[in-house]
Parts: C-alpha cells; sequence; structure tokens
C-alpha cells in the first residue's frame, strides 16, 4: 500500500501529511473526501504506525445530555473552565473556544469512519461523564482511521521520516523525506505536520533538564523527537508553550525505556508513602484529589536524586487499585522490604517509623473524598488518608518520570495555518494535533482532551489543505462539500 | 496441568492486560480478568475457554511483538485451550489425534479400510461393486445391526468422556475470584439460560460489536456464520437420523427414502450447511494470520474441519449415487469417516463446545453477581 508496482514511493501529491497519529488521520481523511490526492508520510514502521494516539482511549467532547455512552452532560462554561483552570490558562482562547465548540460533533464524524464506543459494562459503572471511549482504544481507533483513509485513495508510506521542508513560491512547497533509507524530496501545495511533540528526543530534553534527563522515560512512540517541529521554528515559525514544559507521571521504573503505555503506571502512591532514594519522604502524598494530582508526581520524581522514588505501601491497601504490569516487591517486615530496595536503608527505616509515629491508625481509607486524615509533627505532613504502615505484607513500587508529551509548539491561526513571528501565515503549511496543542493547553492536564484538539485541528487542516492545494475557498469555513471536478 | 514456564508467561501476559484494560469491550475474557488480582491455573483454564478467538484484542493492542512486553493472548490462549482438552479427555491419548493432521487422517482411513474389510469379510466382497436398489438396500452392504451396534457404542463412550471432562472441569475453574462484596451467587438457572443464549448468537464473537478480526485486519461476522452454518448443519444431520431411525422402526418404512421425505430433506440441509460452514472455515483459517495462532490448535481445527467436511460431502455423494453400482463404495467411505470422526470427537476440537459452555455459564454468574454489587 502506497507503493508503486515498481516499489518506489509516489512523488508528488496536492497535499503531504507529515506524522501518522490522530491528527494526521483525521486531516488525510478529511482532504481525500473534499478531492485532494493526499499521500500521509509515517516515520515509523507500519507495526507501530500511529505515534501516541495509539496509547489513548477516550475523547473529552461537548454535550448537552448523558447518552448510552456517556453519565451526563458536559456543558461549554464547564469544559472551558476546565481548560483555564486545569490547562493554566489558553495562550489562544478563541481556539481553545473554537475547539471547545467543534468537539459536539466529533463523536458522530469518529463513527462516520467506522469508530466504534464501548458499550457500558456492568451497568454504568465504567462510564465517564465528560469523556467517550472507544472500543478497544487507540491503536483499534488508528486502524480504523488507516483503513478509512486507505480506501478514500490516501497514498500511505510507512519508514518515511520527514526531514524538513521548502517554500516553492506559488508552486506550493516540497517535503523532503527519508523513506527506508533513501532520501527525496516530493512536491506538493499543501503540507500538514502532525508530526507530535520531542518527548522522545533525550538530547533535547537535556538542553533543559540536563543529565537527569538521561533517566527520564518515554510513556509513548520512540519516533516523537521533534524534527518537523525543530524544522519549523527554524524557519521562522513562532513558538507557543513553554519550551521546558512536559506532561509525565511517575511510573514504574522498570518500564521499557519507550512506549510502555498505560501499563506502566503506578497508581498507588496516594495510599502510603513516597520515598526518595535517600530514604526521605519530599511531597505530601494526600495533597488533592486523586486523579487530579498524579500528574505532579513525574515531575517531582525528577526533581529527585538519580530521578528515582519508592511508592510504599502496607496489606491494608493492596487491591484497591489498579496493579501495573510488574509485581510490587514485598516483605513482611520495614527492614525486609528496605533489603530489596535500593535507598538508604536506615534511613527509609527510620522515615517510616517517623511516619507511623504521626500518622492515624486507619483502617480503610476513603479515596473518594479529601478524608482529613492527616499526619502531625511529621515534614513533609501528608494531610489526606494518611494510615500508618502497620499491617504486612509490605509493598513497594519503584518510580521513575515517565514523560507524556512536551508543551512546546508552533503558533496558529484558526484555520491551523502556521504563523510566524511577524503574525503572518507561513505559505502552505498547517499544524495540527500534539505540535500545536499548545495554543490551547498551556499547562496542564485534561484527560483525552489531546485527542480532542488532534482531531478538531487534523480536520480544519485537512480542509483547509485541501482547499488550498486545490485552488478553492476553505471548505472549513463554507461547510461545502467539494467534489473533484 | 499447565508447566510451570508456561503459566507463568500466561500470568505474565494478562498481567500486562489486567493493568491496561483497553480491550474490556470486546468480549468476556478481559472483564472476566479484571476481576482477579492474580490468575490461578483454575483461571486460566476458564479465561482460555471463555475466549472465542476472534482476534480483536492482538489487533487492537500496543504490546503485540515486536514490544518487549510481547503480548499475545489469542496465542497463549489457544495453547491453554489446547491443554485444557488434553487434560480434561481420558483417557490422555489426545496427543495421538492432534499432534498433526496426519494423525486423525490415518484414523479416518483406518476406518474405511475397516469398513471395507468387515464388509468383504462378513456380506462378500461382491456386494462393493453391486446396484442396491429399493427397500433395505443399504442393509444389503452393510447389516442394520452392523451399524446400529458400533454407532451407539462410539456415541455413548464419547458422551461418556465428554461428561467426565465436564465435570472435572467444573470442579477445576470453580472458585477463581468473585467481585470482593458481590452477594454469594446468582441463581445457577439463570446462568445456565444465559450462557446457552450467549452461545447460541456467539456474543463473544461480535467483538462488542467490531466484528472479528479473522482473517484480516478488518472486523466481518463472517466466521460467526459459518460457524452457525456448521452448527446448524450437525444439528440437521443429527434430526435426519433421528426421523430415518422413526421412519423405520416405527413406521416401518425401510430405507432409501423418497427425496421429499423429512430425513432426506433434513438430511440435505446439514449437509449443504456443513459443507458450505466448513469449508468457508478453512479458506477463513488459510487466509488468518498465524501469528495470533497456537500451531497446534491450528492443526486440531484443521483436522476437524476436513473431516467433517468429507463426512459431508461423502454424505451428499452417497444420497447421489444411492442408485448405481457406486452406493456401496461410497457407503464404504462416508461410514470409515465417521468412524474416524467419532472416534477422534473426544479429543479433538469437536470438545471445544462443552468447555466453552461450562466458561460461559460460569461467566454469565459473575457477571450477574457483578450487576448487582454494582446495584446496591
Amino acid at each position: 500500500m502506497g507503493r508503486r508496482p515498481d516499489g518506489q514511493p509516489p512523488f508528488d501529491a496536492d497535499v503531504v501529511i507529515a506524522g501518522g497519529g490522530n491528527a494526521a488521520l483525521c486531516a488525510a481523511i478529511e482532504a481525500a473526501s473534499l478531492g485532494a490526492r493526499v499521500l500521509l508520510l509515517e516515520r515509523a514502521p507500519e507495526h507501530m504506525r500511529g505515534g501516541n494516539s495509539r496509547h489513548t482511549r477516550n475523547i473529552r467532547y461537548l454535550h448537552d445530555d448523558r447518552t448510552a455512552y456517556v453519565t451526563g452532560p458536559y456543558r461549554r462554561e464547564e469544559f472551558l473552565d476546565d481548560l483555564l483552570r486545569v490547562g493554566g490558562g489558553s495562550a489562544n482562547t478563541p481556539l481553545g473556544e473554537m475547539t471547545i465548540a467543534e468537539s459536539r460533533r466529533v463523536p458522530e464524524w469518529m463513527a462516520q469512519q467506522g469508530v466504534r464506543w464501548q458499550q457500558p459494562l456492568r451497568g454504568t459503572l465504567h462510564l465517564s461523564r465528560t469523556n467517550l471511549f472507544f472500543l478497544g482504544g487507540g491503536k483499534a481507533l488508528v486502524n480504523t482511521y488507516y483503513d478509512r483513509a486507505l480506501r478514500l485513495g490516501v497514498r500511505v508510506c510507512y519508514d518515511a521520516a520527514v526531514t524538513g521542508f521548502e517554500d516553492r513560491g506559488a508552486a506550493g512547497c516540497a517535503v523532503q523525506v527519508q523513506i527506508a533509507g533513501a532520501a527525496r524530496t516530493i512536491p506538493c501545495r499543501a503540507l500538514i505536520v502532525a508530526a507530535g511533540g520531542f518527548e522522545a528526543n533525550i538530547e533535547w530534553l537535556a538542553r533543559y533538564w540536563g543529565d537527569a534527563a538521561r533517566r527520564f522515560l518515554v510513556r509513548g512512540t520512540p519516533y516523537n523527537d521533534g524534527t518537523m517541529l525543530a524544522a519549523m521554528l527554524e524557519r521562522g515559525a513562532q513558538p507557543v508553550g513553554d519550551p521546558k514544559g512536559f506532561h509525565a507521571l511517575a511510573i514504574d521504573a522498570r518500564s521499557p525505556r519507550f512506549d510502555g503505555g498505560i501499563v506502566t503506571r503506578v497508581d498507588s502512591l496516594p495510599f502510603g508513602i513516597v520515598v526518595n532514594i535517600e530514604g526521605r519522604r519530599f511531597y505530601d502524598e494526600g495533597e488533592e484529589i486523586w486523579p487530579k494530582r498524579y500528574a505532579i508526581w513525574g515531575g517531582l520524581v525528577a526533581a529527585q536524586p538519580g530521578q528515582t522514588a519508592y511508592s510504599v505501601f502496607d496489606a491494608k491497601s493492596w487491591g484497591r487499585f489498579i496493579p501495573p504490569a510488574y509485581p510490587p516487591y514485598r516483605a513482611e517486615t520495614i527492614p525486609a522490604l528496605a533489603s530489596q530496595l535500593e535507598l538508604n536503608r536506615e534511613q527509609f527505616v527510620a522515615t517510616v517509623e517517623a511516619f507511623n509515629r504521626g500518622a492515624p491508625a486507619v483502617r480503610r481509607i476513603d479515596m473518594s473524598t479529601l478524608d482529613g486524615s492527616a499526619t502531625s509533627g511529621v515534614t513533609p505532613p501528608k494531610t489526606n488518608w494518611a494510615s500508618r504502615l502497620d499491617t504486612p505484607p509490605f509493598f513497594a513500587f519503584p518510580v521513575r518520570p515517565g514523560i507524556t508529551f512536551t508543551y512546546l509548539g508552533v503558533s496558529v491561526d484558526a484555520q491551523t495555518r502556521v504563523l510566524t513571528a511577524s503574525g503572518a501565515p507561513m505559505p502552505h503549511v498547517y499544524a495540527a494535533g500534539e505540535c500545536m496543542s499548545g495554543n490551547i493547553l498551556l499547562r496542564g492536564y485534561l484527560g483525552g482532551f489531546g485527542l480532542t484538539i488532534g482531531t478538531v485541528s487534523g480536520r480544519i487542516a485537512g480542509r483547509e489543505a485541501a482547499s488550498h492545494a486545490l485552488g478553492r475557498d476553505a471548505g472549513a469555513r463554507g461547510g461545502v462539500a467539494h467534489v473533484r471536478a | 496441568m499447565y508447566e510451570p514456564e508456561f503459566l507463568r508467561e500466561a500470568q505474565r501476559q494478562l498481567g500486562v492486560c489486567n493493568a491496561c484494560r483497553y480491550c474490556e469491550g470486546f468480549c468476556a475474557v478481559f472483564p472476566a480478568l479484571e476481576l482477579r488480582a492474580e490468575v490461578a491455573s483454575g483461571d486460566l483454564t476458564y479465561l482460555a475457554n471463555l475466549c472465542h478467538d476472534c482476534r480483536d484484542c492482538y489487533t487492537a493492542c500496543m504490546f503485540t511483538p515486536p514490544h518487549e512486553f510481547a503480548v499475545n493472548i489469542p496465542k497463549v490462549l489457544a495453547e491453554a485451550r489446547v491443554r485444557t482438552y488434553e487434560h480434561y479427555s481420558r483417557p490422555r491419548v489426545a496427543g495421538l489425534f492432534r499432534r498433526s493432521v496426519a494423525g486423525t487422517a490415518a484414523i479416518s482411513a483406518g476406518g474405511i479400510v475397516a469398513v471395507a474389510l468387515l464388509i468383504a469379510a462378513f456380506v462378500g466382497p461382491g456386494v462393493l461393486t453391486a446396484a442396491h436398489r429399493g427397500p433395505g438396500g443399504f442393509y444389503a452392504v452393510a447389516p442394520w445391526l452392523a451399524i446400529i451396534v458400533p454407532a451407539i457404542a462410539v456415541a455413548l463412550y464419547g458422551a461418556a468422556v465428554a461428561l467426565l471432562g465436564a465435570f472435572e472441569f467444573a470442579r477445576d475453574i470453580r472458585g477463581g475470584a468473585p467481585p470482593p462484596d458481590a452477594p454469594l451467587r446468582a441463581p445457577a438457572a439463570r446462568a445456565v439460560w444465559q450462557a446457552a443464549l450467549d452461545a447460541v448468537t456467539l456474543r463473544f464473537l461480535k467483538g462488542g460489536g467490531a466484528g472479528c478480526y479473522y482473517p484480516r485486519e478488518r472486523g466481518s461476522s463472517r466466521r460467526r456464520v459459518l460457524h452457525h452454518f456448521v452448527a446448524g448443519g450437525f444439528l440437521a444431520a443429527l434430526v435426519s437420523t433421528t426421523l430415518a431411525a422413526i421412519e423405520q422402526d416405527i413406521l416401518g418404512r425401510m430405507p432409501p427414502f423418497p427425496l421429499l421425505s423429512l430425513p432426506v430433506v433434513f438430511g440435505v440441509a446439514g449437509g449443504v450447511l456443513l459443507i458450505a460452514g466448513t469449508t468457508g472455515l478453512l479458506l477463513l483459517k488459510a487466509r488468518s494470520e498465524t501469528e495470533p495462532a497456537s500451531s497446534t490448535m491450528t492443526a486440531m481445527d484443521y483436522a476437524f474441519l476436513v473431516l467433517l467436511d468429507l463426512v459431508a460431502i461423502t454424505g451428499m455423494l452417497l444420497l447421489i449415487l444411492r442408485d448405481t453400482r457406486l452406493m456401496a463404495s461410497a457407503l464404504v467411505v462416508h461410514f470409515g469417516l465417521l468412524v474416524g470422526l467419532f472416534v477422534t470427537a473426544p479429543y479433538g476440537k469437536f470438545v471445544h463446545f462443552v468447555y466453552r459452555y461450562l466458561s460461559l455459564v460460569k461467566y454469565a454468574a459473575e457477571e450477574r453477581a457483578e450487576r448487582l454489587a454494582a446495584a446496591d
């Protein structure tokens, strides 16, 4: 697929898309639906296609009523409030508002492409109010989109790393690409960059984080090295978002360097204490309602010596959270547990003793509220869910920072055209997905919203780029489905 | 019943699934897994036989090889099912039948030769090439008692093996890990009924609506339809045989029966469905991916499907040729293949429905218990 019979990739297209995840595929489907000849260049081999979208599982969207798949309404005011509060404000609030407004129609569009929703299991226990779960998770989603795109005539090349692009004036532009090691230049009328952030580029991260970056784990695809993000910035795109900023969780330290995904997540942190390799606690484990706070722990652990910490809890908590894919360390006493861990053992035992002196004896902590069960005379305090570690066996998970995505992106306008420092659009170049999400989500995290941004921006980019390439008024604004003459 | 190394590997892979849970909408396996913090041997047996091998989870999994997590649930569960069939079918000679398609072929060929030799020895070689028309024509070749006694004996033997296996299986999958706060037990009758519905509709081969990603990377319901061609064809053939016995022994009409008689109509319907179903499933299997499959299970599948297909084809040939000199030869081959089918049945793929149904009953009970717990 995507190769001519002579084994050569196709050499020209109306719209070239750099990237192969959700935003790229949404763009490809929309552009091809408008009649553009679309070439999608996916950096990964076929079995790894889809970028970080492979690891997604649900999408946040605007809706006024409960449905069979969501338990209640999620209206504009609340959505916007979540974005501005949890997201720490938007660099471009109108773009954020537009994304929210557009998200209303996203599920219907996804279903038209063949995406299916997960049926509620066991009543509504597994449903969410704000997010829609698609059947089988992100790889199933990506598979559906590739299938759809190929049926629409989109040509797909795998192992195709786009390294740069150039402006060719009225003729359009050209992209430089390495396909299976061979360099090629492909002319096109419009380029959509949907190639993610730079979270898998350890050298780039090390610019801000020094050697600590070398001990970071990357939760997603190893292919997001930011090549196209850098190429756009080099050519004068206006950056947006904190270059140092990334979203990271505390994940199991034994995880693969890349692509461990959801199964490496450690959810035990608020149930007990978290100590660094010096054997000391370093932050209030009961600060706020989990899971709102779990995303701060990636950064907290990144600041600890060796970028490593241990989540320690006792038998009272075992079985109360989804276990990660790796078994915990386990022992009948705290000193015996300490002997299995690579930390300052004496200090660790002393830390647990001090914590136990200051913590109440609670049999079953209530994680559904801020229960106010706090330590006294312990530094730092644990302000909720504090309970003595007194019931063997004792458990520990080693954790390290696991990066999900970076915030740095390029500035875009409402048509997703990439903007230069002067505010003028870069000719022929559009951006969608993670590499422009910094316009909307400055910092912080809203579950399932990255996919919303990718879907909305990808669809707009696909329509705009196709209209630009075919020399027509933008389909996105006109709302007219053009058919190629 | 599992080698420790195999059990550990299955536990490792299912541990990854239990931390992920993205596949929980596809079928019963993952919701059942989520109720278990740890997977013991009996749990694995239960989960493996709940699996309908639709492969949707493999297609949707981010962690399949070459990812270092190397998760391949359809394969590891198929390998566990092979061990299930081997373990619960007594005596444990199953390896003989399933290690290769050749084993089943040899037994079936042996069946044909045995039938031919027995007829030649006791009835006389002449009947094999003569035409036998009119009432009782078949019995001129193979006397009635010589057909009915071995047939009943083999059927009873197979039923006994399956029943014994079912009892042991049900005992071994009992317990496990019920939901912690669930009411004790759902009424058994309800679970038995729900499981029957789940089996008849092949609910868990629907992939939660996505269809079955088999043979290729697009969902379809072909496999469900073809499976029921086979199951329906098999039942129709049983009905035909029963009706034939009633015609002969109660109504006193000797076969061959007219083309528009009930036994022939059911027999033809059964034969056509069986041929269409088994041939269709064989074609799907030939085009299916091999990565998510167990090679042993695949061999069992081929052996069973080919044999069933041949039994159906020779049955139809027997009907077509019943007034010619080739009838006796067709009868010998058909009966010989039936010997092969029934001798291998308790040890081959045929028994899958026994263990799957029992697992579905357990799942129906768990599902209901959880629903009740959630409603509280």
